[in-house]
């Protein structure tokens, strides 16, 4: 049962890398135009891929 | 911050351009357009690559969820040459005021969207620990799991319920119970239970069951804050596509500019059925104004001269003209935040039958949940197992899915909508176009757009003058081709004493002469169609085109293979409404009806039980649009109609009508199928947890999973054709 020390911990950081770049994506206006997000891929050279501001 | 609210100012805007200028000089000032044809990755493609392929323009984005262009380009690039160009690319584009529409992100949705990630977060976690506790974990261990889990959720639910308890507080400061309440209780019971639970090293801790209710129901919360936010864009957007421009007199001329560059002490004109852009005082000698905007009631407001005129008002009587007292932001703001709560006061009727059974249901939740309490503690005389079921009761009878069970649909539909080019101001607006039975065409600028045939016209230099002055007035289809046609080649007359008859025409004097220009027959002129009159001279007949709207014929047909019948209102002459009648294929048309008219015709349908849809532009028709049962205006439209009307149409095509109305018949149906799942739930699962063979764990499992079947299932409106 010793390793639960390891792997709890570990469990959490990883979900809080995750939780993390949730966040990130967030703040950095990612979910602002979803449509467009899911069409761009489709374009065949991309513009610059910038974010908006 | 501040950068990036200069950033999305227009470059044409006065005060915003000193703002960009002094926050940010890198950051080239972005216009803004509504693009409401853009559909696919093609369409971005173009778009993008046409417009930064032209000089002067740095950078344009296409946001296609919005439907919107971002431009930034040189100060000297104006929006007409931007709308130009997008118009050459095939896209037909609209400027939209940034002052207006302030910036894009909806830092409330952010917020909601944060606590709900970080509850996700928290859930799983201490679900993946509660697995082991569950599946046999004992002694230590589980006194560490239930430490652990404690250490996240105790946090973690001061963080992501805020939205709860602040409601919550709000209500109770007031002395009255919400729905937030119960929520409130029940987190907070769990959480304090298992707390003592895991302090005293008991075998149950809750926290996960405390956590999923956190997170489902802010997933309620966000998809409702996000149906308001698309009723509130919707208002933002159209105030933002609205006054522009304005015409203002100087040195007895009439020109048009842009509002920004109006300045206080402007004279400014204001059209008949046109949104005042200006705060200021009436010159004319007296002025009908509509302040719905204000109180939300349509009624008209009588004034006399020198009387104060707010920006936002509409003027519902003869054209007006104001001296300007406040120009731009220190008006716009104002108008926005009352356009803004409008949007927010109009509530589906569902939505407040879910409130008024909140007022019944969130008393019963306690009292039932008290009484479970009771009723086992006296039986068993268990402290611990009485508050366990008086907790399972209080989460079961959460009303999550009864929460979802409206936003979620409408938000769905909104978009959907929206994404076939109509924004829907109303939110009644979906459930009362789902019972329309019966459907009412105007047809100048609605059905046809009218244009005119200067070549057929036999006119003289004067007369054309004439004909101008009277025609820029006026904001009616007719009036408006007639500008667009001779405003390049001719000077307009200067005209005193001008009125405009709704359903008629415009009268004023020209010198010393009365002249009119209007509906045949009020000119009592020997032809059909619209006349102009000088004095006490023959009227002369002014030749006009009409071309059917694009897909106008196949809304018909569509409306009319669903049984619903057509019948087109106009104020036009018989022969003209026939012709058109006959291309379309409506055999019912009533023609030379008056703006009262229309309204008495409409009170007729209605008292013989049609439910009516009425599609209409004009200010004859405004009274008729806020009077039946469900309305809807072309962008194209006068502000008086578009704002009297539930729905306003984007693009400059009809035949997605019947789409509007399968979407609104099947928001309605999938919102009644959520309410009786979410309710069938209940009458299931309370049973159970009195009994008290569901603990919390349990009630929460239970509580999510009807959750998620009312949100799957709101999702099917993405499928309607």
């Amino acid at each position: 049962m010793n390793v639960l020390v390891i792997l709890i911990p570990v469990s959490l950081i990883l979900g809080g890398v995750g939780l993390v770049g949730f966040l990130w994506t967030v703040r950095s206006s990612q979910y602002d135009d979803p449509e467009g997000s899911a069409a761009r891929i489709l374009m065949e050279e991309d513009p610059k891929p910038d974010l908006p501001d | 911050m501040t950068a990036a609210l200069g950033a999305s100012l227009c470059p044409g805007c006065g005060p915003a351009r000193q703002i960009a200028a002094s926050v940010a000089e890198k950051i080239a000032a972005t216009a803004r357009f509504s693009v409401p044809s853009i559909h696919c990755a093609a369409c971005i493609a173009r778009i993008e690559r046409g417009l930064q392929a032209c000089d002067g323009i740095q950078k344009a984005r296409v946001n296609l969820s919005l439907k919107r262009v971002n431009v930034e380009a040189e100060p000297w690039v104006d929006d007409a040459q931007i709308v130009a160009l997008l118009a050459d690319l095939g896209f037909p584009a609209y400027p939209l005021d940034a002052e207006v529409l302030g910036a894009d992100a909806d830092p409330t949705g952010r917020n909601l969207l944060m606590r709900l990630a970080v509850a996700g977060f928290a859930m799983m976690n201490v679900m993946l620990l509660s697995v082991a506790v569950w599946s046999g974990a004992t002694d230590s261990t589980r006194d560490l799991f239930h430490l652990i889990s404690a250490t996240i959720a105790v946090p973690v639910v001061g963080f992501s319920a805020q939205p709860f308890f602040a409601s919550t507080w709000q209500a109770l400061r007031h002395q009255r119970l919400n729905m937030d309440v119960p929520i409130s209780l029940a987190i907070l019971l769990a959480v304090g239970m298992s707390l003592f639970e895991t302090l005293q090293g008991g075998a149950h801790a809750y926290f996960d069951a405390a956590l999923s209710l956190t997170f489902f129901l802010l997933i309620g919360k966000f998809l409702d804050h996000k149906t308001r936010g698309a009723a509130r864009s919707a208002a933002k957007e159209l105030s933002a596509l609205e006054v522009h421009s304005a015409t203002v007199i100087r040195g007895g001329q009439a020109m048009v500019k842009p509002v920004s560059t109006l300045s206080v002490g402007d004279e400014v004109l204001v059209p008949s059925g046109a949104r005042v852009p200006v705060d200021g005082q009436l010159l004319s000698q007296s002025g009908q104004m509509d302040r719905s905007f204000l109180t939300g009631e349509t009624a008209q407001i009588d004034l006399q001269s020198g009387a104060v005129v707010q920006a936002g008002e509409v003027n519902l009587g003869a054209p007006i003209t104001l001296r300007a007292t406040a120009v731009g932001q220190d008006t716009t703001l104002r108008r926005v935040a009352a356009m803004v709560e409008l949007a927010e006061t109009g509530r589906n009727t569902y939505t407040s039958l879910a409130a008024r059974a909140a007022q019944i249901y969130a008393p019963a939740v306690h009292l039932l949940a008290l009484l479970a309490f009771l009723g086992w503690y006296f039986a068993t005389n268990d402290l611990r197992l009485s508050l366990n079921i008086a907790v399972a009761v209080l989460i079961i009878t959460c009303p999550c899915a009864l929460g979802l069970a409206v936003p979620a649909v409408s938000t769905g539909a909104i978009g959907k909508l929206f994404s076939a080019g109509f924004l829907v101001r109303h939110a009644t607006a979906l459930e009362r176009l789902s019972e329309v039975n019966f459907a009412v065409f105007d047809k100048t600028g609605t059905l046809t757009q009218p244009g005119f045939d200067a070549a057929a016209t036999d006119l003289s230099a004067t007369e054309l003058s004439v004909l101008l002055g009277l025609a820029q007035v006026s904001d009616h289809p007719v009036s408006k081709a007639i500008c667009t046609s001779l405003a390049d080649s001719q000077t307009a007359a200067p005209l005193t004493d001008i009125q405009e008859v709704a359903g008629c025409g415009v009268s004023a004097h020209f010198g010393p002469q009365a002249v009119r220009l209007g509906r045949a027959d009020w000119l009592e002129a020997g032809f059909t169609g619209t006349g102009l009159q000088i004095g006490d001279a023959p009227p002369r007949q002014i030749v006009m085109t009409e071309t059917l709207r694009n897909g106008a014929a196949a809304a018909v047909k569509a409306l009319q293979n669903a049984e619903i019948p057509v019948q087109i209102v106009t104020g036009d002459g018989q022969v003209a409404a026939d012709r058109i009648a006959r291309l379309l294929g409506v055999t019912d048309v009533k023609a030379a009806v008056s703006a009262t008219g229309k309204l008495a015709h409409l009170d007729q349908l209605k008292a013989a039980g049609h439910r009516v849809l009425m599609i209409g532009d004009g200010l004859n028709d405004t009274a008729a649009l806020a009077g039946a049962h469900g309305s809807m205006a072309p962008s194209s439209a006068l502000d008086a109609s578009r704002n009297a009307a539930d729905i306003v149409i984007l693009r400059q095509d009809l035949s997605d009508i019947p789409l509007a109305l399968a979407v609104a018949k099947a928001a309605v149906h999938l919102s009644k199928q959520n309410f009786a799942i979410a309710a069938g739930y209940n009458l299931i699962a309370i049973p159970v947890a009195l009994a008290g063979f569901a603990t919390p764990l349990l009630a929460a499992l239970a509580m999510s999973a009807s959750s998620l079947t009312v949100l799957l299932n709101a999702m099917r409106i993405r499928w309607v054709k």
